[in-house]
């Protein structure tokens, strides 16, 4: 079965069709990008997928619940327990250092685990970076407290929403490595992008197009 | 202290203290808020005994007299007078009334025994042109009588009493002083006890104790009861006059504290419910990532509370402190006395700022939870 599995969603503003009966699975362990021009239906999927957002029709299974018809707290709770999202501004909170904005995700799991933090911030290699403020820290590093905060909580699924799209590509290539390396411990990656070089690091790349898939590549140069 | 709840209070004082130019204005308004309550409420409490002063004034407010048929003695009043603490009462006047003739004269007037000591205290309205007697042969004479007669200071006067049936008793008096005081004690002639039972060779029954009592008009009813109660021949009167005037002024002010307390305390949640709400508008991007990582409605509600009652908390005790000073200085540049600390004041003022600052977040907390994260977090 599917983790994420989208069926006929059409997401419909007034005239606009944001989405257009699109159809998508991404499989347990997956690692799928989500490409495609601006307004092209990118921000409406991830939004969706993301919980943060219900589609006009269609249904969404995450982990094989539908939650398309799910009110607002209940799909706050699944996103906070099945999904570890990553923005392209990075967004932490300014007056936290970086081991507290990774405690605050886990504050709204569960319980925060300071120790835990530090191991997650470890493993992004900022341990020693752990008791700065956003502000001392590079957009490479708060992108990297960002994927050690998305982590935090175990979720089923990782939905990065242009995550290298304010790096260097110095910074983009520690992010995209830290994402190979999830992929190669299970985790499941959902990246929307713009940029050719993220979309072929991932397994299966698709192209939306004014709301609706235009097309699916597979990767058959992949490597973990 | 559990986890989460540490985690709750590091973010609530981070929050405050890392980003403190916003959180200032709001910590400012409060104090200025718990300054004002604290400081009127000190005033609010303290203007019965402030103004309970000023008013001992205004003449007595409460008399003692015999029942019918009885006599008053000086120590049947002192008995009645014991109920009342020493420090409430301002003063302690005893009149007795007689006619005496001026023989020169072929004329009657009223002359009044007192205690001129006691009625500085008792009428400190009267005005005296030259001396309160000093002497017993000395007599304050009424600005009336003493136009009537010609009498000067210094002039002599010779007063004779006769009792019924008994024989007539004549006595010189020097006049120390003339009496203006606008009402009826013009037409007298103000003697001491002594002097007067001298003059009437028999000892001083009074026929009133004009007493000045601190206290409010509940309080005299109070000693009224007492009075009556102990029955020994003398009953006690409220000077209706006096009583009422003091209640209604009293009132009065008291009314307006409480109206200046409750409008600065409006301006006050004005106030902080907008900065509140700019703070809101400031940290929206911030909101929607907390309710992106699974924040729920209630944690943002409670988190925004924790840091309206902990500015709340900070606010009202800096009120407290300043509100003292305010009132001390309002007390002793109106009403030339100090007050004393009231130290119950600490906590109602600081639960009252509490929760001023918890209602004022109301309206702020509502802008934070509609926010909706999608919106805010967007890639650009």
């Amino acid at each position: 079965m599917s983790l994420l599995e989208l069926k006929n969603i059409s997401k419909i503003y007034g005239e606009l069709h944001a989405l257009d009966n699109v159809n998508i699975h991404v499989e347990k362990g997956e690692w799928v990008a989500i490409m495609g021009p601006s307004g092209s239906g990118k921000s409406t999927m991830m939004n969706i997928i993301g919980c943060m957002d219900k589609p006009t029709s269609g249904e969404v299974y995450l982990d094989g619940v539908d939650i398309s018809k799910e009110n607002g707290k209940k799909l706050t709770e699944i996103r906070r327990d099945k999904i570890g999202l990553i923005f392209q501004q990075f967004h932490m909170v300014n007056y936290l250092t970086a081991v507290e904005n990774i405690m605050v995700a886990q504050y709204y799991h569960s319980i925060p685990d300071e120790e835990e933090a530090l191991e997650a911030l470890e493993r992004v290699g900022l341990k020693d970076r752990a008791r700065h403020l956003p502000s001392q820290l590079s957009g490479g590093e708060q992108q990297r407290v960002c994927v050690a905060r998305a982590l935090i909580n175990h979720p089923e699924l990782i939905l990065a929403d242009e995550p290298t799209g304010n790096l260097d590509e110095a910074n983009e290539n520690i992010v995209l490595d830290l994402f190979r390396q999830l992929h190669r411990e299970g985790t499941t990656l959902v990246v929307v992008t713009h940029d050719p070089e993220v979309a072929e690091a991932s397994q299966r790349t698709i192209v939306l197009k004014n709301g609706r898939v235009a097309k699916e590549i597979i990767n058959e140069n992949f490597q973990d | 202290m559990n986890k989460k709840r540490k985690m709750l209070l590091k973010m609530v004082t981070a929050s405050l203290l890392r980003r403190r130019s916003r959180m200032l204005i709001a910590l400012l308004s409060i104090a200025v808020g718990a300054t004002i309550l604290s400081g009127l409420v000190t005033i609010y409490y303290d203007v019965p005994r402030q103004m309970g002063a000023q008013f001992r004034n205004y003449g007595a407010n409460m008399i003692l007299v015999p029942s019918d048929e009885e006599t008053m003695t000086q120590e049947g009043a002192q008995e009645c007078m014991d109920i009342i603490p020493a420090d409430d009462l301002v003063g302690a006047s005893p009149y007795r009334y007689i006619n005496v003739e001026m023989n020169s004269r072929q004329r009657i007037f009223v002359a009044a025994g007192t205690d001129f000591e006691q009625v500085q205290s008792t009428s400190p309205y009267f005005m005296v042109d030259g001396e309160y007697p000093s002497s017993e042969r000395q007599v304050l004479v009424g600005k009336e009588t003493a136009e009537l007669i010609g009498a000067r200071i210094g002039s002599v006067l010779e007063l004779s009493y006769k009792p019924e049936g008994g024989k007539r008793n004549s006595l010189k008096f020097t006049v120390s002083g003339i009496l203006d005081t606008g009402g009826d004690e013009e037409s007298y002639i103000f003697m001491t006890l002594k002097a007067m039972s001298d003059l009437t060779t028999e000892e001083t029954a009074l026929d009133v104790m004009e007493l000045s009592i601190s206290s409010t008009e509940e309080g005299l009813e109070n000693y009224i009861t007492q009075i009556s109660e102990m029955d020994n021949g003398i009953q006690a009167r409220l000077v209706k006059r006096v009583t009422k005037s003091e209640a209604s002024v009293l009132s009065k002010l008291q009314s307006l504290v409480l109206l200046v307390t409750v409008v600065v305390l409006l301006l006050t949640m004005i106030c902080v419910c907008t900065t509140m709400m700019a703070v809101v508008s400031e940290r929206r991007k911030e909101i929607g990532l907390r309710k992106a990582l699974g924040a729920s409605d209630q944690s943002i509600r409670t988190e925004f509370l924790y840091e309206g009652m902990f500015l709340g908390l900070l606010g009202g005790i800096l009120g407290t402190v300043l509100g003292f000073v305010f009132a001390q200085t309002v007390s002793v540049n109106v009403f030339e006395s100090s007050i004393t600390f009231q130290p119950l004041l600490l906590p109602v003022t600081v639960i009252a700022s509490m929760l001023i600052a918890a209602l004022s977040c109301m309206i702020p907390i509502k802008n934070a939870i509609a926010i909706d994260p999608a919106l805010v977090l967007k890639g650009e």
